[in-house]
């Protein structure tokens, strides 16, 4: 018995050894590895000189770094439950037998499978201020359009709203949740004489609420993540309204050759990622439902 | 080319199909016949953001073909006054858009060369991912050892670490395999598609998952023909998870195909640049106003997504439905 345990794991981590491998080489060694080089002064031209916990308390002390912060969270602020909203009201509305809905439903999805240097640049041109769509459209009923993206004001509102055209991968997710909520919870609804709001608020959001719990940590790692879109648009600007978390930590790695600061605010990064997952995990027991698994 | 085909067997859910109507049953007509007005609310709604989500790529389509004077035209017209064909150096005009020939010709782009970069590094990426990811779905899914829960909750948490978290330590890793061994990492294409061979959590997770569904019975019966559990792997598992596998392909390819982060970063030679990364370095230091070529490029950059999701809808969709169940 002892020996086929043994064989067992042999086999086991066997199979797994190409992860097992990846995962020390690709991700715990980095891990380790930037932990210590944010201990360091660190321009990767040089070894890493040990300079103590300096990197973070400049971090704390650093405007441009808190401006970043701020900016992240002004568009997880805005974005996070506009998609959350948009996408679920989209998927309720897709999934209502109508004409035309499986033409409907690829339409929605097609824009979220645009790559991201494409929707950049075609939203930079909607976007333009004097030519771009929006504005002439804007123009036409008499209303003079703001610079979008080269507006302090504006510009984060923009990219925000633009991340809402990406909401399709988003619906698919919440229209394959919709078919596993029983109809007979309708049916019993609708016999206790709830109208469709109600149905939606006691049935379907309820039963939804494990994908949205899901979808909700998802988008809160992503939006720590957010760099292409402002990268290609804006450049972080104007007057660094739109630098992100994660374009700062780039410009000190590569730009500055400020690798041991960059390492610190990854690490600031990481900390974010668990405390916000972290509170996602403990507010969900209020209000996820599990149907009776 | 829809997307209800693919989901009709599940279909049955939602508020509305309702085989059977209590409250009005023998004597009221089937509500499904009477004239719902919310319906058509419904209808005129799904009408009109289909026109919102839709009509920037057709903004997208019509500004490729402009020439360039009509793009800053006031007011702008959605179909083209004229649009300029290509006309090859022997004097013979053909059917292809000259801005989308242009395009491709560039001598500040060389998008040729990209092409031929991003698809290499999308075939090596694929080939990696599914050889790997099978592999290591098969030891989690199909082999009790000590330590598997472990390891395998261990793998899905790293799918919480942002990559701008790893990106400088992994900068400096390539670095110094380049420095103290002869494979050189930086200045290549290799640490964009290198990693695609040790797996990837999140697409091990999800041939885990369809590992689990296939009936042990067929193993157990490979097994006592004296199959060993990489035989079985290979002439069981592996036939039978090929929708599972080409969700995983074409996530890889998606995924290689998009990346923007880590070409920017790893890549220094704009011979080795990806398509992402070339059309914004193009972008960036060049194209300022000539959204006619922007957007002719764009479009050749989306057009095989597109026509990948014309041909693979279902895996798509399929693929995607099911990485959300997880809860």
């Amino acid at each position: 018995m002892h020996r086929t345990e043994t064989q067992r794991l042999a086999k086991g981590l066997a199979f797994i050894s190409p992860w097992l491998i990846g995962f020390a080489a690709f991700t715990f060694l980095p891990i380790v590895l930037s932990f210590y080089y944010s201990l360091c002064d660190f321009s990767i031209l040089k070894p890493p000189a040990y300079i103590g916990a300096e990197n973070y308390t400049d971090l704390l002390k650093d405007p441009v770094f808190w401006k970043s912060l701020k900016n992240t969270f002004y568009y997880a602020a805005m974005a996070i439950p506009a998609g959350l909203c948009v996408s679920i009201g989209l998927a309720m509305l897709l999934n209502v037998k109508m004409p035309g809905q499986a033409i409907f439903r690829t339409v929605i999805f097609l824009p979220s499978l645009v790559p991201v240097v494409a929707a950049a640049m075609l939203w930079m041109w909607l976007f333009n201020a004097r030519y771009g769509l929006f504005n002439v459209l804007l123009a036409k009923v008499g209303i003079e359009g703001p610079g979008w993206l080269s507006d302090e004001r504006w510009a984060m509102p923009s990219l925000a709203l633009m991340s809402l055209w990406g909401v399709g991968h988003a619906v698919v997710i919440y229209l394959a949740g919709l078919q596993d909520v029983p109809k007979e919870l309708y049916e019993a609804a609708e016999i206790d004489g709830a109208g469709i709001w109600r149905r939606i608020w006691h049935v379907t959001l309820p039963m939804l609420s494990p994908v949205i719990f899901f979808n909700l940590v998802m988008s809160i790692i992503g939006v720590l993540q957010v760099f292409d879109m402002p990268f290609i648009m804006t450049g972080g600007g104007p007057a660094r309204a739109t630098l992100f978390i994660a374009m700062y930590l780039r410009d000190n790695a590569f730009s500055y050759l400020k690798m041991g600061y960059a390492s610190a605010m990854a690490w600031i990064m990481l900390l974010i990622v668990l405390v916000l997952t972290g509170l996602a995990f403990w507010s969900s027991r209020r209000w996820v439902h599990y149907q009776g698994k | 080319m829809t997307l209800t085909r693919n989901r009709q067997s599940l279909e049955p859910g939602g508020q509305i199909e309702r085989p059977v109507d209590y409250r009005s049953a023998p004597c009221t007509p089937s509500p499904r016949r009477r004239r719902h007005p919310e319906r058509w609310l419904a209808f005129a709604a799904a009408c009109l953001i289909s026109v919102g989500f839709i009509f920037p790529l057709l903004w997208m389509l019509s500004t490729s073909l402009k020439p360039l004077d009509q793009t800053m035209e006031y007011p702008p017209r959605f179909i083209p006054r004229r649009i300029d064909w290509y006309t090859t150096p022997s004097g013979t005009t053909t059917p292809i858009p000259k801005n989308y020939v242009d395009v491709i010709l560039h001598d500040k782009m060389d998008f040729p060369q990209y092409t031929r970069n991003t698809l290499w590094i999308a075939a090596l990426s694929i080939i990696g991912t599914v050889i790997s990811s099978s592999l290591v779905a098969y030891g989690f899914a199909r082999i009790r050892f000590k330590g598997r829960a472990a390891l395998f909750g261990l793998m899905l948490s790293t799918m919480m670490i942002p990559f701008p978290v790893l990106m400088v330590p992994l900068f400096a890793i390539f670095r110094f395999m380049g420095d103290y061994t002869p494979i050189q990492m930086l200045g290549t294409l290799r640490p964009l598609w290198l990693p695609a061979f040790f797996g990837s959590a999140f697409n091990i997770f999800l041939l885990r998952q369809f590992y689990m569904t296939i009936p042990e019975e067929l193993s157990e019966a490979a097994r006592i023909d004296g199959c060993s559990e990489m035989g079985i792997w290979w002439r069981i598992i592996l036939p039978l998870s090929k929708p599972a596998l080409a969700v995983v392909a074409l996530f890889t390819f998606m995924g290689a195909w998009n990346n923007f982060l880590g070409p920017l970063i790893y890549l220094q030679d704009p011979s080795q640049y990806t398509l992402a990364l070339g059309l914004q370095v193009f972008q960036s230091s060049h194209g300022g106003t000539e959204w006619n070529l922007l957007m002719a490029a764009s479009l050749l950059i989306l057009s095989p997504v597109i026509v990948l999701f014309f041909l693979a809808q279902k895996t798509f969709i399929q693929g995607i439905a099911t990485t959300g169940m997880k809860g």
